[in-house]
């Protein structure tokens, strides 16, 4: 009986558990000695909680071969809307220089480029799902790059570098499930490598001869080979005229990452007290509601960014285990939904979605450790946003849809 | 795309794989954050929300004689400020100065006391008045780091009377902080300052306690108490003195504001100093929270010197006071009797060599014996003794009589008294040089005057061996073991003869103006040549009652007094005092 209401009931539970847990450490968030604007967060954060579970329920009465059908106008609508933004979007909070939020007469109604997140990976999985085989050199790649590039350059437009390492992540993570081999992805990405390498000529220079003994073990077409060096080497050579032209602030929060003790009462100030609250928690934290580097103000972005180092803080080590526990079940309950899709743009679609929450745990969750930088990212189903909850339980939705219609589902549980 | 069933299973299981490899990863950062570095992020947690607000401890209570309260501590409130940044303090100054009078002096001390202790709150004011601090209580908000405590102030009940000996109260200098006695200071802290709150600093100072206040990011105050247990602060131990307080305010009272001079009043038995008195006092009660640049100024800029302690600091010839250290070296050493005459009667004046040296009375005293030399003071009586002994045997007797040393007294920064040392031509040639000086410098130094320059508490120590039969006490202020130490030894008959002699002067000498009804005081007038103004001499008395059995010794020297008789009308009025006020009951001395 539940089947029938609950398609795949672990991946909805395990997504109710995220997003009460979620919850709660949005109310603990709002809990504080200095009075924030957190305060009422959480019963907005469950206003779109209750939105986005009948959102998912409705998305999981069409059928997949409905959403493939409306992949492309969905597409178009949010390219759209990411062009618009560039004109009529406002900023919000810390990120007022980014125009990510789309409003009418003042009012916010949400960031766009949380539903472009799927409507990518929707366009990404048809465009993908149309090859019989899989994409074998850098050429065949041009249709499933221009799919992302459109949207990804509209979103570094805004800019919100977050989200456009989201779109990436997604993009390779798509492309690997396609049955792209390993080295093509990796030669794919090199000049990427090349740009972050360039900065220590040795180490470059190393990564130069990984990079041609790759090629000549993979050996693409001759043109492409050489297009792929020369990627490399003009990557190489523009990384520090590119630095130079990076804005201060952007170059001074990668220098930041690399050393957070560069300045502590600023730049570096919200990755130091981020670890400073985890690494307080110990085992069992200071208890729900009671941690003193969030009460007190010294964590920043309490609510949203750094809604995990709450987690540690408060719940300590023994509550993060079970935060990513939950999550590494919901990724590997997608990745099998994924895997038992009844057709190739589900199984797309599924392992897409899979990829981009997997993007949002790990540069999230990274960053209040200071494994990652700082980017802004959000942490499904925990950080405070309307849209992305909203985004997230769609998700669910199109998992839950297309594990019904997958292998494995019950006869009869399409019946309804 | 590759759509077969084995093609996926195989990209899920690299799939998972790679999930389970980044979730460890990721699980192993938070294992090493949370459990292995917890304990360094815990203590940067605290230290983000916990400042230690520094309670301090009540000082001991300095008691006198029958428990009567000499120190005390009054409650006092202290206004402290918490700060992430020197220009943010300065910032918030300037904003409490625009509603309490606040100085701008006030507003660089404290911006000093910050740069010197950024993590301790900054003491703004020590001792604020309750209408300041009624201000500020009600406009705290404006001023998130404000912290107003209650904290002890030290309070003498008797002001000015105890000045002369009690010291004061105020915050640690740089100079006293970098110094291996105050090791374990902290800036801000209050310190004894001079007299026995300096000397027994240790004793009374108690330990500091903490108070943890939580702040938030911006180093507001959010939680006043119950952040952290706090450490109560200990109390100091009380002090018992000897000092008699009926007595001392008697002396207080009896040095009228014209007078400019120092009295001790000593118990001949144990050297507890019962009263000590420099004329013109302060009022340390002035002094507490920091003391005003006016009063500073007028204190120190005043021609009598109040903060100059005429008991302990100021060197005086000590005139004929000091004839009983002649007389009882000449004594010991078998020169003379209580009645022999000397070979010169004096005339007025004796002829040494080419020059002639008068005696205080020119009309001369005649041939008299060494009794009635001490009666009238009569100098040739006493060249004639001084050159009898000699100069080596003057300057020995003085040495063993401890009258290059200072007195003992428990109180900080006294003077050694001056005086010639052991190799006494060798100290006479450095002076005046090999042949700049005679044998006439035994004359002068035979009636105190010369290179003898005494402590009214040194001559006063040297009395109570003359009380005691050569046993002389150091004084002492805080009740404890007494120290004797045997300065001459005399026969019975001896000390006799010089406690009748003395009792003489009283009686007939020079201090009839000091007789006491139904008491025989026995004591020596002095007239000590003022060295800055030759015409206004310097007024010695010194002497103990009663003479058969002393309860007390008395030493008093008045600045321009110009003739000992008004020292010892003065000495003879606190005698009185004493004797008549107190019973024979002794108090025991303690450890």
């Amino acid at each position: 009986m539940l089947r029938r209401v609950v398609p795949d009931v672990p991946l909805v539970v395990t997504a109710l558990a995220l997003s009460a847990y979620g919850v709660a450490m949005v109310y603990s968030a709002g809990q504080t000695d200095v009075p924030t604007s957190a305060l009422h967060a959480w019963a907005s954060q469950l206003r779109w909680l209750v939105l986005g579970v009948i959102a998912a329920w409705g998305i999981t009465r069409g059928s997949v071969r409905f959403y493939e059908w409306v992949t492309l106008p969905a597409y178009i609508l949010s390219i759209f809307l990411l062009a618009a933004l560039l004109v009529i979007g406002t900023g919000a909070g810390t990120a007022a220089g980014v125009k990510s939020w789309i409003a009418i007469g003042g009012v916010r109604l949400g960031q766009p480029s949380e539903l472009a997140k799927i409507a990518m990976a929707m366009m990404l999985a048809r465009v993908l799902a149309e090859r019989r085989e899989p994409p074998r050199s850098l050429l065949d790649l041009w249709k499933p790059a221009a799919v992302v590039a459109v949207p990804w350059v509209l979103i570094m437009m805004q800019p919100d570098l977050g989200t456009g390492i989201v779109f990436i992540g997604i993009f390779f993570a798509m492309l690997f499930w396609s049955g792209v081999p390993l080295p093509l992805l990796l030669l794919l990405a090199s000049p990427a490598v090349s740009l972050i390498l360039a900065f220590n000529t040795n180490v470059w220079g190393a990564w130069f001869l990984v990079l041609l003994a790759l090629v000549l073990w993979y050996k693409p077409f001759m043109l492409e080979g050489v297009a792929l060096m020369t990627a490399n080497v003009v990557m190489g050579v523009v990384a520090p005229i590119l630095w130079d032209r990076l804005a201060p602030y952007q170059r001074h929060r990668l220098l930041v990452f690399l050393d957070p003790s560069i300045d502590p009462r600023n730049s570096g100030w919200h990755v130091i007290q981020s670890q400073v609250a985890i690494g307080s928690g110990g085992w069992l934290g200071k208890g729900f509601l009671e941690g003193t580097q969030k009460r007190l103000a010294f964590l920043p972005e309490q609510h949203t960014d750094f809604i995990f180092a709450v987690l540690g803080e408060e719940l300590g080590f023994l509550g993060v285990t079970l935060a990513l526990a939950l999550f590494l079940f919901l990724l590997f309950r997608s990745v099998r939904i994924a895997e038992r899709a009844s057709d190739s743009f589900g199984s797309l679609l599924a392992f897409g979605l899979a990829s981009s929450w997997m993007v949002h745990i790990m540069v999230n969750v990274g960053m209040t450790l200071n494994l990652m930088p700082i980017t802004g990212i959000p942490l499904p189903f925990f950080s405070y946003g309307g849209s992305f909850m909203l985004a997230c339980w769609l998700a669910i939705g199109l998992l839950a849809r297309i594990a019904l219609e997958g292998r494995g589902a019950k006869v009869g549980d399409l019946a309804i | 795309m590759s759509f077969h069933p084995n093609d996926l299973a195989r990209r899920a299981r690299v799939a998972s794989w790679g999930l389970v490899v980044l979730f460890v990863l990721l699980l192993s950062a938070f294992f090493r954050t949370q459990i292995l570095e917890n304990s360094r992020y815990a203590l940067q947690s605290e230290e983000n929300r916990l400042r230690e607000v520094p309670l301090p401890a009540p000082r001991g209570i300095i008691y006198g004689r029958n428990n009567h309260v000499i120190a005390e501590n009054v409650p006092g409130y202290s206004v402290l400020l918490l700060s992430p940044s020197a220009d943010s303090l300065r910032a918030s100054l300037n904003r409490i100065a625009t509603i309490v009078p606040l100085s701008s002096d006030q507003i660089e001390m404290a911006v000093r006391r910050y740069e010197r202790a950024p993590a301790r709150p900054t003491v703004l004011l020590s001792d604020a008045p309750f209408d300041v601090v009624s201000v500020l209580e009600e406009r705290r908000i404006e001023f998130p780091g404000l912290i107003i405590q209650t904290a002890p102030k030290r309070f003498y009940p008797d002001g000015a009377a105890v000045g002369s000996f009690v010291g004061y109260v105020g915050e640690i200098t740089d100079a006293e902080l970098a110094s291996p006695r105050y090791h374990g200071y902290k800036a801000g802290q209050q310190v004894g300052k001079g007299g026995l709150e300096r000397e027994y600093e240790d004793t009374l100072r108690g330990r500091e306690g903490v108070r943890f206040v939580e702040v938030d990011a911006r180093g507001r105050v959010v939680r006043e108490a119950g952040a952290r247990q706090d450490l109560l602060p200990q109390a100091g131990a009380p002090l018992y003195t000897n000092i008699d307080m009926d007595l001392q305010r008697f002396v207080a009272g009896i040095f009228a504001d014209s007078l400019q001079g120092g009295a001790i009043a000593l118990d001949p038995k144990t050297g507890g100093v019962l009263a000590l008195y420099s004329a013109p006092s302060y009022d340390p009660n002035q002094f507490i929270g920091g003391i005003p640049t006016a009063l500073w100024k007028q204190l120190t800029d005043d021609p009598r010197h109040p903060l100059y302690n005429k008991v302990i600091q100021g060197r005086y010839p000590p005139g004929s006071t000091w004839k009983l250290a002649t007389a009882a070296m000449a004594l010991q050493d078998g020169l003379v009797t209580m009645d022999e005459h000397m070979p010169v009667p004096c005339t007025g004046g004796f002829q040494f060599g080419s020059r002639y040296f008068r005696c205080w009375d020119h009309k001369g005293h005649g041939s008299i014996s060494l009794a009635g030399a001490i009666e009238q003071s009569c100098d040739v009586y006493f060249y004639q003794l001084g050159l009898k002994l000699g100069l080596a045997n003057l300057v020995a007797g003085g040495l063993k009589f401890g009258m290059r040393e200072r007195s003992g007294i428990d109180l900080p920064d006294e003077s050694r008294p001056l005086f010639p040392y052991a190799d006494a031509d060798g100290y006479f040639d450095r002076k005046y040089g090999k042949r700049g000086w005679s044998q006439a410098v035994v004359l002068n130094l035979s009636i105190g005057q010369g290179e003898n320059a005494q402590t009214v508490a040194n001559m006063g120590r040297f009395y109570t061996a003359l009380a005691e039969g050569g046993e002389a006490a150091t004084p002492e202020i805080a009740r404890r073991a007494p120290r004797h130490n045997r300065i001459f030894t005399l026969t019975d008959q001896q000390m006799d003869g010089l406690r009748t002699a003395l009792a003489g002067v009283v009686e007939a000498g020079t201090a009839r103006s000091a007789q006491i009804q139904g008491v025989v005081l026995a004591g020596k007038t002095g007239t000590a040549q003022n060295s800055q103004d030759p015409t206004r001499d310097h007024a010695w008395f010194v002497g103990f009652a009663p003479a058969d059995n002393p309860r007390i010794v008395v030493a008093v020297m008045l600045e321009f007094g110009l003739h000992g008789p008004r020292a010892a009308h003065i000495a003879s009025k606190i005698v009185e005092a004493y004797l008549h006020t107190t019973t024979t009951q002794f108090l025991k001395a303690e450890e």
